[in-house]
């Protein structure tokens, strides 16, 4: 058991490595990273989940500003929806709501894709081939979704935000200009820039977590399945450790 | 094995899958320019010496040299430049899904060499038409027949003209017409095109087809190595079962099958 948590660890471990190796330093040594296959896993993993992110922030900004309310309308400082539903998105339930999303979306899709590919030799036929998996497969992912996930995030900023804005203005009868300026002055440019620091390191993780179920994948069909449902909990799971990390660092260092 | 070049030469190998040895010391040389098969029972042990063969595992005893040249030793980038001279066909093909014919045959071309994108379309078109396979290479793998598959990977196989070339298993799953048109292919690869070829399989009629040298292992032993007219000759009793197809006689006591069965 112990010595299967070590592998665990060393494996992974050595796939991050890997997966930063390639990504990062030998783009600069002119072994640059596939650019077509990063379009195409930009638009797989960003533009095509943009219809789901927009209708969830949409929903999640009126409910908050419904919950929001709920409570500051006894104490008669209605006004302060707006500030609740700009900085809870911007810091922390964008990034969160886009990472969760795109970890079920991608991550398991990430690890279907390359535990089918081990499964049917086509990893070590890349090997065969003097082609680096990691580069091959991981590089690509891990561009989009380190430029993707942020910006789905900022898309998620501005309809979770119009959400509220448009409960506010409707049934608690928040006039839209007060509305507009109480948002404008309650967010920081550090708020939003502290969500997209988090929703690029989810990015990250979602990824690497994505390919290191897919490279476990030892047998047949049955293990692929399992290891992609592994990656959707463990994904999801160390996100929420990342925010619990960051929230912790930037509310003593922001 | 007199008066032959040796393209790759086995010395000691070993390998442990944790307590379970998988090749116990095998020390065997592969002729150059000449179609070696790999023979032996499910299990023996010949998958795991072939993805040694190719450096896709590393041993933990024993030498592997190819062309003069030792790989167990090798880092990735050693391992790359050795492996541009070899090609793989996998069981299943391998070809990559995502990708038409003609990319995957344009892969390792794109991916080695630097040239311009006419060139590597008319040299996916030559190694196609070498296989049998012209005017496919718009098709996706999956629009292909198993045969057709097996073809296109070889073609892939092929792409940077491999001076040695690994068979895993070419007839699994094969009807007898297309698995003979496949021995017929690699015969010819090596008569035209002068390779070492090096086929692991345990198909017999494939093996008598194609063999010049026949390797066989038994449960991770090396049990023979010689020409194929030695093989058909040989008196060893794990030879002859395997050629003349009888099943395994299990030899228990009436006590010891009692003990197997009452699982102590």
């Amino acid at each position: 058991m112990a010595f299967s948590l070590l592998k665990d660890i060393t494996d992974a471990s050595r796939i991050i490595n890997k997966s930063f190796y390639w990504t990062f330093i030998s783009p600069f040594r002119g072994k640059p990273v596939r650019v077509r296959a990063t379009i195409s896993e930009m638009v797989k993993a960003g533009y095509n989940s943009v219809p789901i992110v927009a209708v969830i922030s949409f929903f999640v900004g009126i409910i908050l500003a419904l919950q929001a309310a709920y409570q500051l309308k006894r104490v008669g400082a209605l006004i302060y929806v707006a500030n609740l539903v700009g900085v809870s998105l911007t810091r922390e339930l964008s990034p969160i709501l886009t990472a969760i999303i795109v970890s079920g979306r991608s991550g398991s899709a990430f690890a279907a894709e390359i535990g089918s590919m081990k499964a049917a030799e086509e990893v070590d036929a890349l090997v065969t081939m003097g082609i680096n998996p990691v580069r091959f497969l991981v590089s690509p992912k891990l561009m989009a979704l380190m430029v993707m996930v942020p910006a789905l995030t900022v898309m998620s900023d501005v309809i979770g935000i119009s959400g509220g804005f448009l409960l506010s203005v409707s049934v608690l009868e928040i006039h839209p200009f007060n509305y507009y300026q109480q948002t404008i002055n309650a967010l920081l440019v550090k708020d939003v820039f502290t969500g997209l620091i988090k929703a690029w390191a989810f990015g990250i993780v979602i990824t690497i977590v994505g390919a290191y179920q897919g490279f476990k994948v030892e047998g047949g069909a049955e293990e692929v399945g399992r290891r992609t449902t592994s990656s959707v909990v463990a994904s999801i799971f160390l996100v929420i450790i990342f925010d619990l990390f960051f929230t912790t660092l930037f509310y003593y260092f922001t | 094995m007199q008066n032959l070049d040796i393209a790759i030469e086995v010395t000691g190998l070993r390998t442990k899958y944790g307590d379970h040895e998988v090749l116990k010391g095998l020390t065997f040389g592969i002729p150059k320019e000449k179609t070696t098969v790999v023979l032996g029972g499910s299990g023996c042990g010949k998958s795991t010496l072939l993805k040694h063969l190719i450096g896709l595992l590393k041993p933990s005893e024993g030498s592997i040299a190819i062309n003069g040249k030792e790989i167990t030793g090798l880092d990735e980038a050693g391992l790359d430049e050795v492996r541009r001279k070899m090609g793989v066909l996998f069981q299943g093909a391998a070809l990559l899904n995502s990708m038409t014919i003609g990319d995957n045959v344009a892969l390792p071309i794109r991916e080695h060499t630097k040239l311009s994108e006419a060139t590597v379309q008319i040299m996916v078109r030559m190694k196609l038409d070498l296989v049998g396979l012209s005017g496919f290479d718009h098709f996706y793998p999956s629009q292909l027949s198993g045969g057709m598959k097996k073809r296109a990977g070889l073609a892939r196989a092929l792409a940077l003209d491999p001076a040695i070339l690994f068979f895993d298993e070419p007839s699994a799953g094969l009807d007898p017409v297309t698995a003979a048109g496949l021995d017929e292919l690699i015969i010819k690869l090596r008569d035209v095109l002068r390779m070492t070829i090096i086929v692991v399989t345990h198909e017999l009629p494939s093996v008598f087809a194609i063999a010049d040298y026949v390797i066989m292992l038994d449960k991770g032993q090396l049990i023979f190595a010689g020409h194929l007219e030695e093989l058909k000759t040989s008196n060893h009793p794990r030879i002859r079962i395997f050629l003349e197809r009888r099943p395994e006689v299990e030899t228990y006591s009436p006590d010891d099958y009692f003990k197997v069965i009452a699982g102590d």
